[in-house]
């Protein structure tokens, strides 16, 4: 009893103290939250760094190294990637196209495969289940894939090997199945179908319109995936046309020249002459900073889909 | 009888059938039809020959492989880094996942969790820029730093001892923020209920967090650990491609399975060698994940995958 008067006491204590009593003292909170708000400077900084470099002139970098302070600042190494840009602006084409496309795609196929594994009166739907699992679980690896690619599919130099190969993935259409089998009760198709309505009108009219929650957390998967996907181009391409911004940016940190290159294959003599000119270093954190901050301003406004897909995919992955 | 039945399905079912048809057709292609080239790990492959055209060899290539020192070295190195940072990882996660859960404003709390896991949207090219900035051999921020302190500066990307930790270092800052977010969503929804009787009990939120939070996270926790042990064979290629710059000077120290077949595919165009790599790495995943499925079925049936 004795516990209990002391612990009513503590409690009386709190309420006083402006605080309810599973929650952490108002000092300690403090603390808290200063610490991890001053850890998210971890995070910016080395950011801001790359960032700040960019637009640091070539002298401020003899002089004082890579610093978020430089002694001067310009816009010259964007004025000068944009003027002689043939290459960037290729790339540039390349990442937004697959970024529209590949995820349009991969939605469409996607979404009407996990309706048919939800849909739970479908006789052949373990059949599909299995069929998709069994896919997941031994790889045929990097090789064998890039012979079937390039040899049998003749995707070498292609755009189509950004948007095929990635069309389906096992784990997306089970998070998708997940949103459906938990938003949409089967009594809907059920009534549906008593109603007359064929599989495609139940999907396009009952399931699409419920489903749009799940579309959106996969569809910026696939968004954040495309954009940010290099290793491919390293693989498949040649054609500098094709060569998207990430993969760029991996070629340049071997030879800033994979720019220059393409520019005096096809660019005029002017564009050599700026080219020539290009800062290096400060042209690879431009290129950097053009190829993320893109979708490092975007991610934020849509953290609540990425947290829910996170989420079912632990679960059900 | 059976073609009837056929007749029957085909006509209440065909547009089902028809919606599956282009991840069918997907997943055949672009799945099962390279599952069924790893054939060419046991043949001297000639790319005009294709599959079924090129000259059993038997496992000549994989004595190739498992003769040369770098099998042991990719072996050990996917392992072990992978070892290290599902251990760091998570446990970075979760501490950072129960002291969000404290801050009382929530605002400043989704605020924190949106800062930590941007690095998630970065490709692995722009992090290795990001490194760059502070290890390049002329400008970069740790080099500054030991001259203006009249120290001897190094080219460290020909320095294979720092690479380790580094490696491991880049991996939790590109990860825990983002992998936090799971732990996060168990720790809100544990019930209150266990809170408020703990606090009549006189236990302190320090306490409550070692006796109630911890022992809720632990099924989830199990399951995400079993789910990487599946995965330990696989490397990050991003990470130990592109974060160091390729250097070859690095190579026992950065080579990882994956790296190593996409050198001897890439650079190498050695066919047997990248084949019968890229197999072992498939047979011992697979097996891999075949154990630790079988241990999530035993712990908790819920969340097995077959």
């Amino acid at each position: 009893m004795d516990a209990h008067a002391a612990e009513r006491a503590r409690v009386e204590k709190h309420k006083k103290q402006g605080y309810k009593p599973n929650e952490i003292s108002p000092q300690a909170n403090f603390v808290i939250s200063l610490l991890l708000t001053l850890l998210t400077l971890v995070f910016i900084l080395p950011v801001l760094l790359v960032i700040v470099v960019s637009f640091s002139t070539p002298e401020s970098l003899t002089h004082r190294g890579y610093s978020l302070i430089p002694e001067s600042w310009t816009l010259t190494t964007y004025k000068y990637l944009f003027q002689s840009g043939r290459q960037i602006l290729d790339s540039y084409k390349v990442t937004i196209a697959r970024t529209v496309i590949g995820p349009l795609i991969s939605l469409a196929v996607m979404s009407l495969y996990s309706f048919v594994i939800a849909y739970r009166s479908f006789p052949a739907r373990k059949f599909y289940t299995y069929f998709l699992f069994i896919s997941s679980i031994f790889s045929g690896g990097m090789v064998a894939s890039f012979i079937v690619n390039v040899r049998y599919l003749g995707l070498y130099d292609n755009f189509l090997i950004y948007i095929l190969p990635t069309a389906i993935s096992w784990f997306n259409v089970i998070i998708l199945r997940t949103f459906i089998q938990t938003t949409i009760p089967d009594s809907l198709f059920e009534a549906a179908k008593i109603d007359g309505a064929g599989d495609f009108r139940i999907f396009f009219q009952i399931v699409l319109p419920l489903f749009k929650a799940g579309l959106a957390t996969i569809g910026l998967f696939c968004v954040v995936g495309q954009w940010n996907e290099w290793t491919t181009a390293l693989l498949y391409i040649d054609n500098p046309k094709l060569v998207p911004i990430q993969t760029m940016l991996q070629r340049i940190q071997n030879n800033i020249n994979f720019i220059k290159n393409n520019a005096q294959m096809s660019g005029t003599q002017e564009e050599q002459q700026i080219l020539n000119s290009l800062p290096t270093e400060s042209a690879q954190m431009a290129i950097t900073v053009i190829a993320t901050v893109p979708i490092l301003c975007v991610y934020p406004f849509f953290q609540k889909y990425f947290i829910k897909g996170m989420t079912i995919g632990s679960v059900k992955g | 009888m059976f073609f009837k039945k056929l007749k029957k399905h085909i006509r209440d079912y065909w547009a089902l059938h028809l919606m599956a048809l282009p991840g069918v057709a997907a997943l055949l292609v672009f799945s099962y039809w390279p599952k069924f080239g790893v054939i060419m790990a046991f043949q001297k492959f000639n790319f005009k020959k294709g599959f079924l055209g090129s000259t059993f060899i038997g496992l000549k290539n994989f004595e190739f492989l498992f003769k040369t020192t770098d099998a042991w070295i990719i072996t050990r190195n996917t392992v072990c880094y992978n070892a290290v940072m599902i251990v760091m990882n998570t446990t970075l996660a979760v501490i950072l996942a129960m002291i969000l859960n404290e801050v009382k404003s929530k605002r400043l709390a989704k605020y924190i969790q949106t800062i930590y896991m941007m690095p998630h949207f970065l490709s692995a090219t722009a992090v290795s820029m990001v490194l760059f900035c502070f290890l390049s051999d002329t400008n970069g921020i740790v080099n500054s730093m030991i001259r203006s302190m009249g120290g001897e500066t190094r080219n460290w990307y020909m320095t294979k001892s720092i690479w380790p930790a580094t490696l491991v270092g880049v991996s939790a800052w590109k990860n825990i923020g983002y992998s936090s977010i799971v732990y996060l969503a168990t720790i809100t929804g544990i019930s209150q209920e266990y809170y408020e009787a703990a606090m009549i009990d006189g236990a302190t939120r320090p306490q409550q967090a070692l006796y109630i939070t911890l022992p809720q996270l632990r099924p989830i926790l199990t399951i995400m650990l079993i789910q990487s042990i599946g995965g330990i064979f696989y490397g990050d290629f991003g990470l130990f491609y592109s974060v160091p710059r390729d250097s070859g000077a690095l190579y026992p120290v950065t080579n990882v399975i994956d790296t190593y077949i996409f050198r001897a595919l890439k650079e190498q165009v050695n066919y047997g060698m990248s084949s019968a790599a890229a197999l072992y790495q498939s047979v011992v995943g697979f097996l891999l994940m075949v154990v630790s499925n079988g241990i999530v079925r035993k712990v908790s049936p819920e969340y097995a995958m077959f």
